[in-house]
Order: C-alpha cells, then sequence, then structure tokens
C-alpha cells in the first residue's frame, strides 16, 4: 500500500453572531483539480456525503446559472438540490438545500487558494438563512460522527490510494 | 440536548451577552458590578442574563443585583463535542476527497481521460 500524504485536519468555526458554519482544509492538489472534483460529477459522486453513501446525480449544469439534484443513498434517501450562482477557477457559490427542510436554504461559497507546490486551501463558508437552520445541519454532523467509524474511513482512504 | 445547545447559540448572539459572558469567564461579580460599563439600565442588563440563564449559560446563587452570577463553563464543551462532530463529518468527506485527488494526480497527464475511448 503506498503512503498517503496526510493534510493537516479541516478546522471549523460556528460564528455566534452570524449562522455561518467556515471549514478550511488543505489539500495535496492544485486549484484546478479541486475545482475540477467540486464540478466534473464523476468524480463529484465520489467524495460526497458520509462515508458508504452512494450518491445518484439526479441533474448536474456546474456552470453560472446552472442547477443540481442529488440524492444520497444512505440508510434511506436524502435529497439535495441548489443553484450555482458562480462558477469560476477560483470559486464556486452556490445555494443549497435539503429537501427535507425546504426552507432552509443556504449560501455555499467555496474557495480555492493556491498555496503553491501543489497545494491548495480550500475555504468553505455555508450562510445558513436562520441559527435554527445553522444549528439543524450541525446536528446532522454529529448523527454522522457518530454512526461512522474511523476503521471505515481508513479503509476507504486506503483503497483510493491504491 | 440539542435544544439546549440552540439555547446557548441564541444566546451568544449578542454582543452585550458574549461580553458579559468573556468578563464572568475571568471570574464570579455581581449583576451591578456586570451592568457598569454598559451604557444600559441595570433593568436590561436583568434581561441579557436571563436569556443565558434559561440557556443554562451562566447561574445566579440568589435574588437581587448583589448576588454573585456563575459562569457554566461546562456548556461551552457540549457546544464544542457538538461542532467537532460536524467537523468530523467534513474531514471524512475531504479524505475521500484525497484520494480523488491522489488518483486525478497519477493521470499521465492532466488533459481530460478518455474514459470511454
Amino acid at each position: 500500500m503506498s503512503q498517503q500524504i496526510v493534510s493537516p485536519e479541516a478546522t471549523i468555526e460556528a460564528d455566534p453572531t452570524v449562522p455561518i458554519i467556515h471549514i478550511r482544509r488543505e489539500f495535496a492538489a492544485t486549484p484546478q483539480q479541486l475545482f475540477r472534483a467540486h464540478t466534473d460529477p464523476d468524480l463529484f459522486v465520489r467524495w460526497i456525503g458520509p462515508n458508504g453513501t452512494t450518491t445518484r446525480l439526479e441533474h448536474w449544469d456546474a456552470r453560472d446559472g446552472g442547477s443540481f439534484r442529488y440524492v444520497s443513498v444512505l440508510e434511506g434517501e436524502f435529497a439535495f438540490r441548489g443553484c450555482f450562482h458562480t462558477v469560476r477557477p477560483d470559486r464556486i457559490v452556490q445555494t443549497f438545500t435539503w429537501e427535507g427542510m425546504p426552507d432552509e436554504v443556504s449560501l455555499e461559497t467555496l474557495r480555492f487558494e493556491d498555496l503553491g507546490n501543489g497545494r491548495t486551501l480550500l475555504h468553505a463558508t455555508s450562510l445558513c438563512d436562520s441559527f435554527e437552520g445553522r444549528d439543524a445541519w450541525l446536528r446532522s454532523g454529529m448523527e454522522v460522527g457518530v454512526n461512522d467509524g474511523y476503521a471505515k474511513l481508513d479503509k476507504l482512504v486506503a483503497d483510493g490510494a491504491v | 440536548m440539542s435544544d439546549r445547545l440552540s439555547r446557548v447559540f441564541a444566546a451568544l448572539a449578542d454582543p452585550i451577552r458574549r461580553d458579559m459572558v468573556a468578563r464572568l469567564a475571568v471570574g464570579d461579580t455581581t449583576v451591578s458590578r456586570l451592568a457598569a460599563p454598559y451604557d444600559v439600565s441595570v433593568q436590561a442588563v436583568s434581561k441579557h442574563l436571563k436569556v443565558l440563564e434559561q440557556a443554562g449559560v451562566v447561574t445566579r446563587t440568589g435574588p437581587g443585583h448583589r448576588s454573585p452570577v456563575h459562569l457554566e463553563a461546562e456548556v461551552f464543551d457540549l457546544m464544542t463535542a457538538w461542532i467537532e462532530r460536524y467537523r468530523r463529518a467534513a474531514e471524512e468527506r475531504y479524505r475521500r476527497l484525497d484520494a480523488v485527488l491522489a488518483e486525478m494526480n497519477d493521470e499521465p497527464d492532466s488533459t481530460n481521460e478518455e474514459k470511454k475511448a
């Protein structure tokens, strides 16, 4: 098994004054590669969602004014949809909704910051439309975190590295 | 527990209340002392305290403006745990993205792969 370059883990901030979740994560990839992994439908379905998820794209049009809808299958089906506002090599701005809570629409801004040497810092900001909505998202993360074990995660990472 | 955390977030969504919490982190103090630096009435400060109290962020040992107000640091541990689990879910997703990116790095060149060829 090849040695995987370990990136520093994701950092997260939940702002107490505005309903924002801000995540930063460094990747051993160029901004172009990160952009492709977020916009190419074949690549996107391979990593989105919690471990063990199968993602079915129903619609995918990753360009300014385009939209998407996908269904995540993991102990039930969860449909998500949104509109792409800006799709640019250094920046993606889109809306995001879980159809189970259709009134909670968040605005997602992804920035790919080139660190040089084939490394990129991803800034992912989710602006939710209420604290309740933001906190519901945080709770959903809690459930996933409880259900999924690290063993499963390690295996997937190892499989991908082969 | 989740409802409680929602109340904590809501309670901290106000700059005066955040400032009060920051000052209480140094040590217990009285309502009157808490109110002193603000350009608002003691009643207004009492209202803010009530919100913090209902969220379980602070406790008061007795009635009146001279009784000490105590910060319950333990609620912040709960908040941290909650956010940490969300972070882990994101980290998990991004490790899968790492694997996808690693495979992209292995491609002979960066032009689009000819999957159907």
